[in-house]
């Protein structure tokens, strides 16, 4: 029985609990701001920016020829704010780092092979793929610790790639996410003339962020070259893997922008389920009616959303832990750090354990 | 006006309290064509404690409280006629207690129906109650205060107002009461033998106290599911059609509906049965005894059953009913107005004849039906009129389409359902007189300071 309807699973509706937080509220007072009944300031920048892009209200709204535009609307407005200079005090250092130093972590291209370091990884020279890491691969703890999950696993798949190592620049979902659509076809537009110049054909992304842009967007935006996720490319192959028995009870978490924004469910589950004797248990909300942990549209790297019990990452680890899970299984760097932490903010330590796919899979080696 | 802000602060947290101008923009308005308010607050409680509170802050200091649920009623009910704080209930949004061999459950005033439906369809599967064909937002407090009706409203006692077992409610004065077996026993089971004090504050549009938590009534949820559409040409047979299907008690949800799209429905009129069974057995012998109710029909070639791709099915038998969603938005720019009215079953043909003259007078595109509440002791009549809120013409077009839908079926012996302002007034002028003083002087016990929903069920302005 899915929970059907959006503001039930909107996170930031989840937080903040007033109708302005829902699309609906959003969508009305857009019109508002836009016929001059209210101003635009501090509280509509705050109402438009929680909003993490994680498309639940599309999803579930009942009305067909505007539900599709929902998100791309409160991202154009967001935008608007963008151009008048009111954006919140963290979305605007966000996106100066990404001005600045073409990363939210504010760190040099020279560390972007560090997460690479001690595996042996090729960089990209005509293989059948380019294994992107992104950001998140290149500087975050955990995001760095499934990215060479990912790179080991493919290789164990057989999977012929290199990686870009320094040369990697940001792939610009999450800031186009955050409003700045200017700044995000700049970075789109530096990576993909170094892809084209390299020559490569197939993308797999570390990151469903990663592969939403460059699938969607890239082909208009220049870029010669398919993309997949890498549980797409590995579940093709997950018989190579040969993976062992265990008695594991796993729950997975669908992330927003592999799922809602690119119709991906089963490849993430086909490989849990091709591990013998692995229990796969569904939450409640999952699939189309997933609820988001909270790091889309920038929240991940500003905390806009702000924290506590109603926090959508807690909301979910609590729903996690209601199935009986031992692990909570994720498919994005992103959904993992905001996961992990919030198992620890509920005290949830001892009962569930949050581990990136690739992670999982390979120690069931 | 700082100290009671300072107040409201101290008592729900300042991240529930909203004066910011896009709260107050939002708060002050619905989708319908009923003028917006302003209020001064807006509130989002999570306790039955702080709404008390609140109300007694209210009360101190003269400031009107409207209570929310999902604040969909589409006619301004919950629109701040006279500004103060509109509470938003939807924080109180627990669901306590599910009593699986009594058949009830008891909720927070701001558990909204998909939640509810959601809750009983994983942990109590045999269990459902019954869905308004409202976006699940829609609350279960709002929904039986304005004596909602849905998809159970025929087979299982009537108007969702008739399934509460029982209230919680915090008067105008601030006292917490409890209304039914609950207020002497710690059991949520029925009103009766008590005195009927839930009356008190159902059909008053909050004009009477918040109700804080419902005790509402389960039904058994059967795992078979069917709908028959059976189609007729003349209007005036409809009230005998479902006068036979209902009372073969084979059905659990009967409607009615015409609409001039698609093109090949326009003309006929449609009855929809929905009917429920534990086995393909007892499915067989139910449609059998709903098809052989109107055999007659049948003999003549007056009339017949629709065949139904499985797909339409699935829509059909979706609780709530998405496609009137989907009408509500088929003029784009997000205006939509529902009008209901409670009636006879024989007033349907001159409800329909009224709806075809009002739209064609109006301009108004509409769509048109009824459901069957109780054993077709009474029917809610709807039009349905959607209409692009940019468009000052057309809006002023569906707000006469409004008034005269409000007219008529008090002419045809109806009664308007959830009315906004102007509609109550029309009632309360033909309503005996005696009933109106005794209105208000339950208002003035209750309301002595005149807070609660200020505007609405009154006389006078």
């Amino acid at each position: 029985m899915p929970l059907n309807y959006a503001d039930f699973n909107c996170p930031s509706y989840l937080q903040y609990r007033f109708e302005s937080f829902t699309a609906g509220g959003r969508m009305w007072l857009i019109r508002a701001w836009q016929q001059g009944e209210i101003k635009a300031g501090e509280r509509l920048a705050q109402i438009l920016f929680t909003c993490v892009t994680c498309k639940n209200c599309v999803q579930t709204c009942a009305m067909p020829g505007i539900r599709e535009q929902l998100v791309d609307i409160f991202m154009a407005a967001k935008g608007e704010l963008v151009e008048q200079g009111l954006v919140p005090p963290s979305i605007r250092d966000y996106l100066k780092a990404m001005q600045t130093h073409g990363n939210p972590y504010k760190r040099p291209d020279a560390e972007r092979a560090r997460w690479a370091e001690g595996l042996d990884l090729p960089r990209y020279s005509g293989q059948a793929y380019l294994f992107y890491v992104g950001d998140e691969g290149a500087f975050d703890e955990l995001g760095i610790g499934m990215a060479r999950s990912v790179a080991r696993l493919l290789g164990q798949a057989g999977v012929d790639f290199g990686i870009l190592g320094e040369a990697e620049t940001s792939d610009g979902n999450d800031v186009r996410a955050a409003g700045e659509e200017g700044l995000a076809r700049a970075l789109a537009e530096t990576l993909t003339a170094k892809l084209n110049d390299l020559g490569v054909k197939k993308v797999v992304t570390l990151s469903p962020h990663a592969f939403n842009i460059m699938k969607t967007d890239y082909p208009a935006w220049g870029g010669a070259f398919a993309v997949e996720h890498w549980t797409q490319v590995v579940a093709r192959r997950v018989r190579a893997l040969a993976p062992a028995e265990t008695a594991l009870k796993v729950a997975f978490h669908d992330p927003c922008y592999l799922g809602r924004w690119q119709g991906e469910y089963e490849a993430p589950r086909a490989l849990l389920r091709a591990v013998p004797g692995l229990t796969l248990l569904e939450m409640p909300r999952n699939r189309q009616n997933a609820l988001c942990c909270g790091g889309g549209g920038g929240n991940f790297f500003t905390d806009i959303l702000g924290h506590g019990g109603d926090q959508a990452a807690r909301v979910r680890v609590r729903e996690a832990a209601e199935t009986g899970a031992a692990v909570l299984a994720v498919a994005c760097p992103l959904c993992l750090k905001m996961l992990d932490d919030a198992v620890k903010a509920e005290g949830l330590d001892d009962r569930l354990a949050v581990r990136d796919l690739a992670t999982l899979l390979l120690a069931m080696r | 006006m700082n100290d009671i802000h300072d107040e409201l602060v101290r008592i729900v947290g300042a991240a529930y309290v909203s004066r910011a101008g896009e709260e107050l923009y939002l708060y002050g308005r619905d989708q319908g064509v009923q003028p917006p308010g302003r209020p001064d607050y807006v509130v989002l409680p999570a306790t039955t404690e702080e709404v008390r509170r609140i109300v007694l802050l209210a009360g101190e200091n003269g400031v009107p409280v409207v209570p929310m649920g999902g604040g969909l009623v589409l006619s301004g009910l919950t629109v701040p006629l006279k500004g103060g704080i509109v509470l938003d209930m939807k924080r109180m949004n627990r669901i306590l207690e599910v009593n699986e061999l009594s058949h009830y459950c008891v909720v927070e005033a701001g558990t909204t129906q998909g939640a509810l439906q959601a809750y009983l369809a994983r942990r109590h599967p045999a269990l459902k109650h019954s869905v308004p064909d409202a976006p699940p937002v829609a609350t279960i407090a709002g929904n039986v205060a304005i004596h909602g009706s849905g998809h159970l409203s025929q087979s299982e006692g009537g108007f969702h107002s008739e399934m509460v077992t029982g209230l919680e409610v915090v008067l105008p004065t601030g006292e917490v009461c409890r209304l039914g077996s609950c207020s002497t026993v710690d059991k949520w089971f029925s009103r009766a033998p008590l005195p009927d004090l839930a009356g008190l504050f159902l059909g008053w549009n909050g004009t009477t106290g918040v109700i804080t938590k419902v005790g509402m009534k389960l039904f058994p949820s059967f795992p078979l599911k069917d709908v028959l559409m059976f189609m007729t040409e003349d209007i005036d047979a409809v009230p005998e059609v479902i006068s036979r299907i209902v009372s073969t008690e084979m059905g659990e949800d009967i409607t009615f509906f015409v609409t001039p799209k698609p093109a090949y429905f326009d003309g006929f009129q449609m009855t929809n049965v929905h009917i429920v069974a534990r086995t393909p057995r007892e499915m067989k012998l139910r449609q059998a005894l709903v098809r052989e109710s109107v055999q007659p029909y049948l003999d003549r070639k007056e009339a017949g059953f629709l065949p139904l791709p499985a797909h339409m099915k699935v829509n059909l038998l979706a609780a709530p009913q998405k496609s009137l969603s989907e009408f509500a938005d088929i003029r784009k720019g997000g205006g939509f107005e529902y009008v209901g009215s409670i009636m006879p079953v024989e007033s349907i043909p001159g409800a329909y004849r009224a709806g075809l003259g009002i739209a064609a007078r109006n301009g108004v595109t509409y769509s048109m039906g009824a459901r069957v509440v109780g054993r077709g002791h009474a029917v809610m009549f709807y039009y349905a009129f959607p209409f692009n809120r940019a468009d000052e013409a057309e809006l002023q077009s569906v707000r006469h389409a409004l008034e005269a839908a409000n007219r008529a079926a008090l002419d045809l012996g109806g009664i308007p359902w959830k009315t906004e302002v102007a509609g109550q007034r029309m009632i309360l002028a033909r309503m005996d007189p005696a009933t109106v003083a005794l209105m208000e002087r339950l208002r003035a016990l209750l309301d002595p300071n005149g807070i609660m929903n200020p505007g609405n069920w009154e006389v006078a302005p």
